[in-house]
């Protein structure tokens, strides 16, 4: 007995390390974009200003509505092509060039952002040059953050996909529909939640880079990662704290409402597939 | 639609004919859904890598765009002549400066990683003996800072760790120093930021390997007298081995080419290659040169990428890694 309680004293310790790691840093920068004073560091009162200052900025400001509008499309588009190659990873056992296919769904995971940021930019160039389309700014910055957004699509909607009853598809294939219709009538209302996630991740993500849109944006469109970036090199500024604190507060209210949507779909599913089968039973 | 059913025959008919041809269209879809992820990837992230490799071989030029094409075409021989330019690979072999970049990238990515695991194993262990409601609130507290911006997150560090910062006043306030630490702008912060930001790729996919674990094989262990630690180093660990695996080439293969990081708290001391390649690139314009860095780069991280790779597909195929 006493062992176990040892452990789950020494197991709550440890968590609550882990969470003051992770969140101190973030309620800090929070906290000090409360400060009246230029210098970030040195607490010298409570004031608002710098968020007044925020928003007027004319400049941070376009850049985040370009952020947004990239964002948007980019998990849009992503959502769509990330399911589908879920799809075709768990559900199509063999297809011709699988083994490639997989390499390409799983390797923009871990590849170094440099290395995706400057292959897409030279290959927009090449592309630019035999079509004479432009190969920088938004359009451009959209191609690449969709493809290395697909694959974090892919695995959160694959996962779904596994764990997912297929006698349930099963039976309405036995009952006459066609796999599309079963895609749309049984598939996609089970994995909806997943989806949901795949597109905050992908909008999330798109919204977050700095490195390869730095590479494809060119001088007529900058994101607001990359004004961000630009003034920190300078050193800390009040005004930056004001905007994180403003984007940590949007991005947790909407992902914790995810979660809980998500959460709740889930719960409710679950209930309704017990009272089917007491039904049935 | 006005006229329901006016030809009760033909309309059977014709829905007939109508599912004949979906399915006909079947095939279609299934190569439609294989097909158009796949052509997206060919196109923007295969064959730009080819391009890549292509360009190393080119030289710098004061053109739009700044390179030199491989192969032209001389009128006066009429044929085709490749300049296959090695001067690349050569200057990175040559300038000790790129080689101590590429080794002191491995040597923090590595180091970084094996503190990532070192903290991020015991809060995924915590985690995964939880209930499952307690469980799901706890992973989601661990992947929610990951999910506001990554930017910011380095940001923050700055503000902690600069002389003026929290850690250093604090430490101040204890007595422990009289002089403020120099910890911003050295490599030191570089590996704390690292940590920091990549915590969360590592307690992910331990989280998912550890939560699967069997109970009843760590009471048999208890049971035919085990102690805890014996247990853990039996049992538990080599059977989380997949999911060490997976969490290091998370954070170790990324690190490696991590630029922002090092740029904003690493200060000059900290020589990485990202940071080489975005000189190369932006800098100097040096668009062959930097490529040439990728391409050493992707040879040095491919049997790490590999490896990924092949854990990462079973897991999406639903196989057990």
């Amino acid at each position: 007995m006493s062992m176990v309680r040892n452990r789950s004293w020494l197991g709550w310790s440890i968590l609550l390390l882990g969470f003051a790691f992770l969140y101190l840093p973030i309620l800090l920068l929070m906290l000090y974009s409360f400060n009246s004073s230029r210098l970030a560091t040195v607490w010298a009162g409570f004031s608002t200003k710098w968020y007044g200052e925020l928003f007027r900025d004319r400049q941070l400001l376009e850049a985040a509505w370009v952020s947004l509008k990239v964002a948007f499309w980019t998990a849009t588009a992503s959502m769509v092509l990330g399911t589908m190659a879920a799809m075709a990873m768990t559900r199509f056992t063999r297809f011709p060039g699988k083994t490639v296919f997989g390499a390409l769904v799983t390797a923009p995971l871990v590849m170094p952002e440099v290395i995706i940021g400057l292959s897409i930019l030279l290959m927009l160039v090449s592309m630019g040059a035999m079509f004479g389309l432009p190969s920088k700014g938004v359009v451009a910055i959209w191609i690449a953050h969709v493809t290395f957004t697909i694959s974090f699509v892919t695995v959160v909607v694959s996962s779904r996909l596994q764990e997912l009853d297929r006698s349930l598809e099963e039976a309405a294939m036995d009952l006459g529909a066609n796999r599309l219709k079963v895609f749309f009538l049984i598939t996609l209302p089970i994995i909806a939640p997943a989806l949901l996630s795949g597109w905050l991740l992908a909008f999330t993500l798109s919204l977050d880079d700095v490195v390869i849109a730095s590479f494809v944006a060119g001088p007529s469109s900058t994101t607001l990662p990359m004004k961000i970036f630009a003034s920190v090199r300078m050193g800390v500024s009040p005004k930056i704290n004001a905007l994180a604190t403003l984007m940590v507060l949007l991005v947790s209210t909407v992902s914790v409402l995810g979660w809980w949507i998500s959460a709740r779909a889930e719960k409710r599913r679950q209930r309704d597939m017990q009272l089917a089968l007491q039904e049935n039973g | 639609m006005s006229t329901p059913a006016a030809n009760p025959a033909s309309d059977i008919n014709e829905a007939a004919t109508l599912r004949q041809r979906l399915r006909q269209w079947l095939p279609g879809a299934r190569s439609a859904v294989i097909g158009v992820p796949y052509l997206w990837l060919l196109l923007f992230f295969a064959i730009p890598f080819l391009i890549v490799l292509k360009l190393s071989f080119a030289k710098m030029a004061s053109s739009i765009p700044p390179y030199t094409s491989l192969i032209e075409y001389v009128d006066v021989d009429k044929a085709f002549t490749v300049h296959l330019n090695l001067g690349n690979y050569t200057q990175l072999l040559a300038d000790s400066q790129y080689v101590l970049a590429y080794l002191s990238s491995i040597k923090i990515a590595v180091v970084a990683t094996f503190f990532t695991l070192l903290i991020g194993y015991p809060m995924a262990y915590v985690i995964s003996r939880m209930s499952p409601s307690a469980r799901n609130i706890a992973m989601m507290l661990v992947v929610l800072p990951s999910w506001t911006s990554f930017l910011i997150r380095v940001y923050a560090w700055i503000g902690i760790l600069d002389s003026n910062g929290l850690v250093n006043r604090a430490l101040q306030a204890l007595g422990l120093i009289d002089e403020p630490l120099h910890i911003l702008y050295t490599p030191l912060a570089a590996y704390i930021g690292i940590v920091y930001c990549y915590l969360p790729f590592m307690v992910l996919p331990l989280y998912a390997n550890l939560v699967k674990l069997d109970n009843r094989l760590l009471e048999a262990a208890y049971d035919l007298g085990a102690k805890p630690w014996q247990a853990f180093v039996r049992i538990t660990l080599p059977l989380s081995r997949s999911g060490i695996v997976a969490g290091c080439m998370l954070v170790m293969i990324p690190a490696v080419g991590e630029f922002v990081i090092p740029e904003m708290l690493g200060g000059p001391d900290t020589l990485m290659i990202g940071r080489v390649l975005w000189g190369e690139f932006f800098n100097n314009r040096n668009w062959p040169l930097a490529s040439a860095v990728a391409i050493v780069m992707l040879v040095l991280l491919l049997i790490p990428i590999l490896l990924f790779n092949r854990a990462q597909q079973r897991e999406l195929e639903g196989k057990l890694a």
